[in-house]
């Protein structure tokens, strides 16, 4: 493990550098473990990493720094089975065609192919409620676009990398649209103010409406 | 509780902030708050607040204020010339308003966010445990939005008594905006820079672009050369100096996105996050490379002038 300090309050510890659930879990542990810790105020579960915001009256860089170390050491608790949500999914996303002509794959086959499997969220973050997922299946593997969008609808499905996720507000994006759904990602009222977390599957269906 | 003062005019962008809301990050929220936490803290300080109380941030101009109420305001942080009833008044300092008095701003003179602290602190709609404005979401502050001609603001609960003005902190214990040095400490993944452009980071002078908000700022100057794979997203913190693959950096500010894999390789420290947050579009800095060290020392003199605060309202 290879620990990195963030500034002078908080320490990036990196558990790896693979997409990978085993670390992603070992991850999700490490910062629920560190999150007890009084001088550590904030920890949050990359891919396969760990951002510590911790409180520099409390602790220095590196005695936070060895203390990571040896609760990473320790066999995390067993997972449990993260929450299943199952997802319905319009799949006529304006990217489809494009999508299907370079997988050479017909659009039905697209689709199919994205609902089969069950995805991990691996983190939420970058924008309120966007949640990371996968791994995609390798026959979907595209880069991202060229040219990003200056405006993805909310609610738009879309695919990059052995990645999928759904965006929670409209913002700009790289990824390729396939579909939309209708379900609110992105839940200002409540408290966390999303639908999916961390270590949570995704199951997606096509759907009609 | 009631409404102190009246917003006559709101200013170019006039939003609440307090200390932001951290817990919030694991939901892909950003923390938010103030961008220049020591001002935020000392304005609320001179008028015998509580530091997590939320005040006014002003960007780039003033608003125009007018009380309802007799209340004691501070303001800090950037110098716009504030004016009580056309009379210039000291920045810093706890001052008493009466009802019918006009606050208004002058001249930008020095720095980009001012502060403007009410005794009783300002009430704003609670988001996720903060009255943080954030415009994304729409929630927190004044309705999730930034302040409006005819606005009210109210104060949280009644001001501690007896009200004193005239605190006011010594201009050597100020933060000196002028000086747009930054320190930084080298960053997780400073070894994708090449000699050169590790060279440049921490020699070349920048410029805040016009790309710039409360999420951060895209800087203009040498393209930074990185290497590498791509990064799996990892937890952002605010003072990242990001280096996209086409090498303009990008400095991370208060409403930062929580996540990211950009190569982070620098991340400029806590004592100088105040500075960086009073800079604005066309501002020159730079960036110097610091120890853990005097990162420490640094933000220990700026808690003492804090605390220095704290000690003569006792």
């Amino acid at each position: 493990m290879r620990i990195h300090a963030l500034g002078d309050t908080a320490l990036l510890a990196e558990l790896g550098t693979r997409l990978d659930t085993a670390l992603n879990t070992r991850a999700i542990a490490l910062a629920a473990a560190l999150k007890k810790r009084r001088d550590v105020r904030q920890a949050i579960a990359g891919y396969a990493s760990v951002t510590v915001h911790f409180d520099p009256e409390q602790a220095t860089p590196d005695s936070l720094g060895a203390a990571i170390k040896r609760l990473a050491a320790k066999r995390p608790p067993m997972a449990e089975p993260g929450r299943l949500h199952r997802i319905p999914v319009i799949y006529r996303g304006p990217d489809l065609e494009e999508v299907a002509e370079k997988l050479k794959l017909t659009p039905q086959r697209v689709a199919e192919i994205h609902s089969r499997p069950i995805y991990r969220v691996f983190l939420v973050g970058f924008v309120p409620g966007w949640a990371y997922m996968g791994p995609l299946p390798e026959e979907l593997e595209l880069q991202r676009r060229h040219v990003p969008r200056t405006l993805v609808p909310a609610g738009s499905v879309a695919i990059a990398g052995r990645q999928t996720g759904i965006y929670p507000l409209p913002s700009p994006g790289g990824w390729h649209l396939i579909g939309s759904t209708s379900v609110k990602l992105f839940l200002p009222d409540r408290d966390p103010p999303c639908l999916f977390r961390a270590g949570d599957r995704v199951k997606f269906f096509a759907s009609t409406t | 509780m009631k409404a102190v003062l009246r917003v006559v005019e709101p200013g170019l962008f006039t939003t609440v902030q307090d200390l932001g809301r951290p817990n919030a990050i694991a939901a892909g929220v950003p923390p938010g708050g103030a961008m220049d936490r020591f001002a935020h803290r000392a304005a609320n300080l001179l008028v015998g607040n509580a530091e997590i109380d939320a005040t006014l941030e002003c960007t780039l101009s003033g608003p125009h204020l007018r009380a309802e109420h007799a209340c004691i305001v501070a303001i800090t942080g950037a110098d716009f010339e504030p004016r009580i009833n056309g009379t210039q008044v000291a920045n810093w300092t706890g001052i008493f308003v009466s009802p019918g008095d006009r606050l208004t701003f002058g001249a930008r003179r020095a720095g980009g966010r001012a502060y403007i602290a009410v005794a009783g602190g300002l009430e704003g709609d609670r988001w996720l445990g903060s009255a943080s404005t954030n415009l994304m979401a729409a929630r927190g502050g004044m309705h999730g939005r930034n302040l409006k001609a005819g606005d009210q603001l109210t104060t949280a609960r009644e001001a501690s008594r007896p009200a004193v003005s005239g605190h006011h902190l010594p201009e050597r214990l100020r933060p000196r905006y002028t000086d747009h040095t930054l320190f930084a400490i080298a960053g997780p993944h400073i070894k994708r820079l090449d000699a050169e452009s590790r060279r440049l980071l921490f020699g070349a002078t920048f410029n805040v672009s016009r790309e710039a908000d409360r999420m951060g700022y895209r800087l203009d100057g040498p393209r930074l050369a990185t290497s590498g794979d791509e990064l799996l997203s990892f937890g952002l913190a605010a003072g990242a100096i990001q280096v996209p693959r086409a090498g303009q950096p990008i400095l991370l500010m208060a409403d930062h996105q929580t996540a990211g894999g950009y190569p982070v390789v620098a991340t400029v420290v806590s004592a100088s996050l105040q500075v960086a947050g009073q800079l604005v579009p066309g501002d020159e800095l730079r960036f110097a490379e610091v120890t853990i060290e005097r990162a420490r020392q640094m933000r220990q003199s700026q808690a003492a002038a804090l605390d220095s605060l704290r000690d003569d309202l006792r």
